[in-house]
């Protein structure tokens, strides 16, 4: 088939600019590690406290090295479960330093549910049998709006919780 | 000015605007993409 | 040439015309549905009647994105097929059996939505939990569609029978290949509805494999995206060339655009599942990267259509670089509304890139920048063409004239379209990058700071929306006329010849089991691994969830 020079040179250009994008990607994901939220781990939806990352105990913020942080939430309709504090009150705020290292990990009892951090990459399906996970590194303090992003039902959009990212004194 | 020789089998068919039209498209299609890219990096 | 056009025969335009009436009351109800969602979630209207929001958000949907477009293409093509490879009575007769089917399908989803027992949007995401009704409609659709299918290849394979060596006609081929695209992404529609919903909704079996559902809700998910919009460019490749007066620039460029459609549009459904867990993220990687093959056709129809511009304003005497774009008929509807969608699709494409950039996907998913994005896409790009084509098409099947005063009607419609999508699309990508979700009510998420700064952007998307909805008013109210009103009298049903310049068409272009072959390998190669993996490590299924969404 006969392309007119132009033609050629237009999709020469257009897949070149796709190949970038693709290697662009494929460094980051396959190099760096930063691959979209795809934890493979499974878990019974109707027993996720009886996991050991979802146990009354391990709910919510967690320091577990120098820097270093792990966050685990139970969704369900319409609240996110970040466990209790050390006076038995739920826990509706969490703070993190900024510049720590927070793996985010998080499953469902009943619909799926999204996760999202507002204004971060924060953001991953909570889907029910699977959990999901995912790492990362704020860069900068300010207050975060946790939201469901996947309807869960007619309470879906009352599904928040407040993360702050605050000043490592 | 138009430094460029004419090919013989081409010269029925001008598309030198059509040209320029995708390529203003290409570089829409990259900039967008690499801006988006970028708030991602910085977050 | 045989490609000769015979007017339309009168009972094939009884029977678009069936389709037309279904297309154009869904949308009204899904523009009313959409102008209230918008104004909700500016926070200054509450919904009357007990109604809730999610349940107008199911109809809305619903409405606009399954029945206006199923119908609205089905019966375009039935049109092309009538003009360019003819239909017999039995094949007519098996075109309105779908349409009932398809027709009863609607209605029953329709009424188990609105009373209420089915506010799981359209994509019905389990285990959220509707009635059986809702289910089962939806399958009708689905069956009554394939019979249009296998309808449509039978035209084309009895025609094709009678002009035996020929290379078929553009638009019936375009028509064949869409048609296929269909019914091979449906299988996947139909297995997760059949297999799964259905015995699940009626308690046959207590629990579903939701994973497993949303894969084969996916798999069908993106390929219906291009069934909209490879009917759009039938008209921008084969018709609107016609309208300016112009040729086709390549037919054989045409038909690669369509196989090429045809062999990616499947593979690449994981872009729509990137956040999510259990997929491995290698196979998310290769989908993304036969994402990436799927834009190439449209980068060669951007071509196309350019050249196809300039070779018309060329052949009248537009000699310099651009002089060409004012040989435009800018002031003729059916070229006029069909051309803003075109424009629309520049940004339209590059978000749908962004979007399925693998990791990148973490900035955008699931935010308000994805509703703006297939706002521009199906809600602009693809819908003003099928305006475009109405504008013709309506008139041709009635009998009667595209006045004067349509084509102005027309033309204000088209600003109108394109000022509330710049508005209310224009909002919805800036939220979306700020972080605002989609799909979710009017909520202040308990007095937060990012939430409140989100309401200015939906405040704007209410005032967009309404502005929508004038066009929407003001279409409905063209299409009655040109059914109606209009005076009697002649429509021209444009179709474009091939340019002179043109190569001649090769003949593999034709060899249908190639490309279904190549389709089925590529849907093999990037599902069979993933889908066995999923099966293999599968948790507990799912019960139902029915009394989250009253």
């Amino acid at each position: 088939m006969h392309l007119h020079k132009y033609e050629r040179i237009w999709l020469i250009f257009g897949i070149s600019s796709l190949v970038l994008f693709l290697v662009v990607l494929g460094v980051g994901a396959f190099y760096k590690g930063t691959q979209p939220p795809s934890h493979l781990a499974t878990v019974d939806p109707t027993k996720v406290e009886e996991h050991e990352a979802f146990r009354e105990e391990n709910l919510g913020l967690r320091k577990v090295g120098e820097n270093d942080y792990i966050v685990s939430v139970i969704a369900s309709a319409f609240n996110y479960n970040f466990g209790k504090d050390d006076e038995g009150n739920t826990i509706r705020k969490i703070e993190i330093p900024v510049g720590s290292n927070v793996l985010f990990q998080a499953t469902t009892t009943d619909v799926i549910h999204g996760f999202q951090l507002a204004g971060t990459n924060v953001n991953m399906m909570v889907e029910p049998g699977y959990i999901n996970s995912l790492k990362t590194t704020f860069k900068k303090t300010g207050t975060y709006t946790l939201i469901c992003n996947e309807y869960c039902g007619t309470g879906h959009h009352l599904m928040a919780f407040e993360v702050e990212v605050i000043d490592n004194e | 000015m138009n430094k460029k020789q004419h090919h013989k089998d081409e010269s029925t068919t001008n598309l030198k605007g059509t040209f320029i039209a995708v390529m203003i498209l290409g570089i829409f299609i990259l900039v967008s993409w690499f801006i988006v890219f970028g708030i991602f990096l910085s977050r | 040439m045989n490609d000769k056009v015979k007017d339309i025969n009168k009972d094939d335009g009884k029977l678009v015309m069936a389709h037309m009436y279904v297309a154009f009351i869904s949308l009204f109800i899904g523009g009313l549905m959409g102008v209230l969602q918008t104004m909700v979630r500016s926070g200054t209207f509450t919904l009357p009647f007990g109604i809730g929001y999610y349940q107008i958000l199911t109809v809305h949907g619903v409405i606009l994105a399954l029945v206006l477009t199923t119908f609205f293409i089905v019966g375009f093509q039935f049109a092309l097929m009538s003009k360019t490879v003819g239909m017999s009575d039995q094949q007519r007769e098996s075109a309105w059996f779908g349409y009932w089917i398809m027709l009863f399908g609607t209605i029953t989803t329709a009424i188990t939505i609105l009373v209420g027992k089915a506010n799981v949007l359209y994509t019905f995401y389990a285990p959220l939990k509707a009635y059986p009704t809702f289910y089962i409609g939806l399958a009708l659709v689905v069956i009554g569609s394939w019979i249009a299918c296998f309808t449509n290849f039978r035209q084309l394979a009895l025609w094709k029978k009678h002009h035996p060596g020929e290379k078929s006609p553009l638009l019936a081929y375009m028509v064949v290949i869409n048609m296929l695209l269909w019914f091979i992404a449906t299988l996947g529609l139909a297995a997760t509805v059949l297999i799964q919903f259905i015995p699940w909704s009626l308690g046959m079996v207590d629990t579903i494999n939701v994973l497993v559902s949303r894969t084969l809700f996916w798999y069908f998910g993106h390929p219906l995206v291009y069934f909209w919009l490879l009917p759009a460019y039938m008209a921008w490749y084969a018709i609107i060339p016609k309208i300016i007066g112009g040729k086709i620039f390549s037919d054989s460029l045409a038909r690669l655009a369509f196989v090429l459609f045809l062999m990616f549009s499947i593979p690449v459904g994981f872009h729509h599942q990137l956040t999510e867990p259990g997929i491995d993220p290698l196979w998310k990687f290769i989908q993304v990267v036969l994402t990436f093959m799927v834009i190439i056709p449209s980068l060669l129809t951007a071509f196309s259509m350019f050249a196809t511009f300039e070779l018309a304003g060329r052949s009248k005497g537009y000699t310099s670089l651009f002089g060409w774009f004012k040989a435009l008929p800018w002031k003729d509807v059916r070229f006029f509304a069909p051309m803003a969608g075109m424009i629309t699709f520049i940004p339209a494409g590059t978000g749908g890139i962004i979007n399925a950039s693998h990791q990148m996907n973490q900035v955008i998913h699931n935010t308000i920048w994805v509703t703006g994005h297939f706002h521009l896409t199906v809600g602009t790009t693809v819908i003003l063409t099928f305006f475009g084509i109405s504008y013709w098409l309506i008139p041709s099947l009635t009998g009667r004239r595209l006045t004067k005063k349509v084509n102005t009607l027309g033309m204000i419609q088209t600003f109108v379209w394109m000022i509330g999508m710049f508005i209310m699309s224009g909002s919805m990508h800036i939220a979306g990058l700020l972080g605002a979700p989609r799909r979710s009510s009017y909520s202040e998420y308990g007095g937060s700071e990012q939430a409140t700064e989100w309401i200015g952007y939906q405040i704007s998307q209410a005032i967009g929306g309404s502005i929508l909805f004038i066009g929407i008013i003001l279409m409905v109210y063209i299409f009655f006329y040109m059914v109606f009103a209009a005076p009697k009298g002649y429509t021209e049903f444009p179709m474009a010849e091939v340019s002179e310049n043109a190569e001649p068409t090769p003949k593999f272009l034709e060899n249908w089991k190639l490309w279904i072959g190549i389709t089925i390998a590529l849907i093999l190669f990037a599902y069979t691994v993933p889908f066995i993996d999923m099966l293999h490590h599968s948790p507990p299924g799912s019960p139902g969830f029915e009394d989250l969404i009253r």
